[in-house]
């Protein structure tokens, strides 16, 4: 893996992608590299498409500014492929991630000829059979730890264990869905 | 020990509240600085600090709050962004001008209009002649570390003035990054406990805070203001100093890097310092002698010391994040290069404004604008004063 790994997320507001993004920086942060999560705002509408960041290095982060040329992109909703330019910049030696329930060959014509890898999960079924509800952001950020290999999915899942136990201290009831959909993305994203 | 962790900036700025627990905290929430209190409230609801938490109405009540807590003397402190800031304008001054040590986070958002929620120093550079000390961070751990040192500043018997600590809003309030805080002991012990030597709660010393004044007494109470604002230079850099012998972080008035030898500096203030550094690296490689000077320090501001450093310089950007609209650049472009203008230094100079309403700042425009010094100091390039950065044709 490169010193630095920079990842781009487009989701639509509601959809928790900026979440994701944060918390990728947080599991990345466990694993002792330097991180930066952070959203760019708009005027913030249920709904509207969104854009969150990562960086993950082994040196210190100093730059603050938006991501341009992202190694890899992650879109949550995959009607954002027909109004937003989720390529632009990527690098053909990273990837891009989209949760749908279509196949890879339907997508690619909306994919400006993008050369690199194109991955595909479909979010909404992981999420129904593991967790009975519609949260994409889940098993997206299991499957971005699994194409981007910023961390071994080992360590990312004892990570995230200790994490969601933390956060649902209140609801312990949710953790063992969230770890099946993790679990389920991890082997369910396809290139 | 130093602890490792990672969080946005408005987490650190909540979280150095924490552990220096102060007496009172007024507060309105605006974005971006709305976390800070929400924070806070939640510590103090949760028991982790006895903070006298008040949830106000509006930013000026906020600031006259805080004004008559501290005037009581209690240790104070609020936090504001942009519109906020604004709205407590008047009592701004009288906080400054009754000599409350005040301590305030301002997350820093571009003033109205067009309506816009992001980054900008427009805010605080507004409030520059307010009698404020204004300290800027580049990211979470400057925010985190500025917020301990305040009190320590604002409180010293030879200062005895509020302080605003500020970051940029969204850019570093928002963005969760790697930060080493201090354990509460030693915390506690650096920040101390508040002593105030005149306070309206004292019986046995009755007094007034803010009463009118004549025009034979005004003029000497500002020229006092005045001098003690110059006095906290040197206070600054004691806090500092002190303030590195407990972390390990040095920090003065302003930051250079890669200054020993440039030819073509920029002088900035906030997050965009981070960026800089990283073009300053890569033109390094080319060897281009580039750097940086990241101005902490606005108010009192340290023209003459900014002057040296710039001083062995060919060409020096001044890049103002706000819009004067006073038809010849930006706030930090005038003073400097007015206190250039004393020293008088020789470097070509060029005020640039950029980043307004959050615009933008990438690594390789940064890049640009020292190859634009560089043509600067050659003669192949002119500037028509004062452009902006990345605007869109």
């Amino acid at each position: 893996m490169a010193s630095l790994t920079e990842i781009r997320w487009h989701g639509r507001g509601g959809q928790g992608a900026k979440t994701a993004a944060l918390l990728l920086a947080d599991v990345a942060f466990q694993t002792g590299k330097h991180v930066q999560g952070f959203p760019e705002y708009g005027p913030e509408r249920m709904g509207a498409p969104i854009t969150a960041y990562d960086r993950i290095s082994d040196q210190e982060i100093r730059v603050h500014s938006n991501i341009y040329e992202p190694d890899y992109v992650a879109v949550v909703d995959d009607t954002l492929l027909h109004c937003v330019d989720v390529t632009g910049g990527l690098k053909e030696s990273g990837g891009i991630l989209i949760n749908t329930d279509k196949t890879k060959e339907e997508l690619l014509p909306l994919l400006h000829g993008y050369q690199g890898k194109v991955y595909t999960i479909n979010a909404r079924k992981v999420c129904m059979e593991t967790m009975g509800s519609y949260f994409p952001n889940t098993p997206m950020l299991a499957a971005m730890v699994k194409i981007s290999g910023v961390m071994e999915p080992e360590i990312f899942l004892k990570e995230m264990e200790a994490s969601l136990a933390h956060k649902f201290a209140k609801k312990p009831e949710v953790l063992a869905g969230n770890m099946a959909a993790l679990e389920a993305a991890l082997r369910e994203v396809r290139e | 020990m130093a602890i490792r962790t990672r969080m946005s900036g408005n987490e650190a700025t909540a979280e150095a509240i924490r552990q220096i627990n102060p007496d009172v905290m007024p507060a309105f929430p605006i974005t971006p600085s709305t976390e800070i209190p929400q924070m806070v409230s939640t510590m103090v609801a949760n028991g982790q600090i006895d903070t006298e938490f008040v949830p106000v109405e509006s930013e000026h009540s906020s600031m006259s709050a805080a004004i008559g807590a501290s005037a009581a003397g209690a240790r104070t402190l609020t936090a504001t962004s942009s519109a906020g800031l604004a709205l407590m304008w008047e009592v701004v001054y009288v906080a400054a001008s009754s000599r409350q040590p005040i301590v305030m986070a301002v997350v820093n958002r571009g003033l109205t209009g067009p309506l816009n929620i992001n980054a900008e120093h427009s805010d605080s550079m507004g409030a520059r002649d307010s009698g404020w000390i204004q300290i800027y961070g580049e990211n979470n751990q400057e925010a985190y570390d500025n917020m301990l040192q305040a009190f320590r500043i604002a409180e010293d018997p030879k200062v005895h003035l509020p302080v605003m600590i500020c970051q940029d809003g969204f850019i570093t309030s928002h963005a969760v990054e790697n930060i080493s805080l201090l354990e509460d002991g030693p915390v506690k012990e650096f920040v101390g406990s508040y002593e105030p030597e005149h306070y309206l709660l004292n019986g046995e010393e009755p007094m007034a805070v803010g009463p009118y004044a004549v025009s034979a007494y005004c003029m000497e109470a500002k020229k006092a203001q005045a001098e003690a604002m110059i006095r906290s230079k040197e206070v600054i850099l004691q806090v500092a100093r002190e303030f590195e012998e407990i972390s390990g972080r040095g920090y003065g008035l302003f930051e250079e890097y890669q200054m020993e030898d440039a030819e073509y500096a920029v002088v900035a203030i906030g997050s965009v310092c981070g960026t800089t550094k990283d073009a300053i690296d890569r033109l390094r490689e080319q060897g281009v002698k580039a750097g940086l000077v990241k101005v902490r320090v606005f108010r009192p501001f340290p023209g003459e010391e900014l002057a040296e450093a710039l001083k062995g310089c060919k060409a020096v950007a001044i890049m103002d994040r706000c819009e004067s609209y006073s038809a010849q650049g930006g706030p930090l472009g005038a003073e400097l290069m007015a206190a250039m203008y004393r020293a008088k230094a020789t470097a070509e100079t060029v005020n640039i404004v950029y980043g307004l309403s959050g615009r933008d700042v990438r690594v390789e425009d940064m890049m640009q604008v020292y190859e634009d010094l560089k043509g600067l100091a050659e003669g192949r390039k002119t500037f028509e004063q004062y452009p902006y950065l990345g605007l869109r044709e």
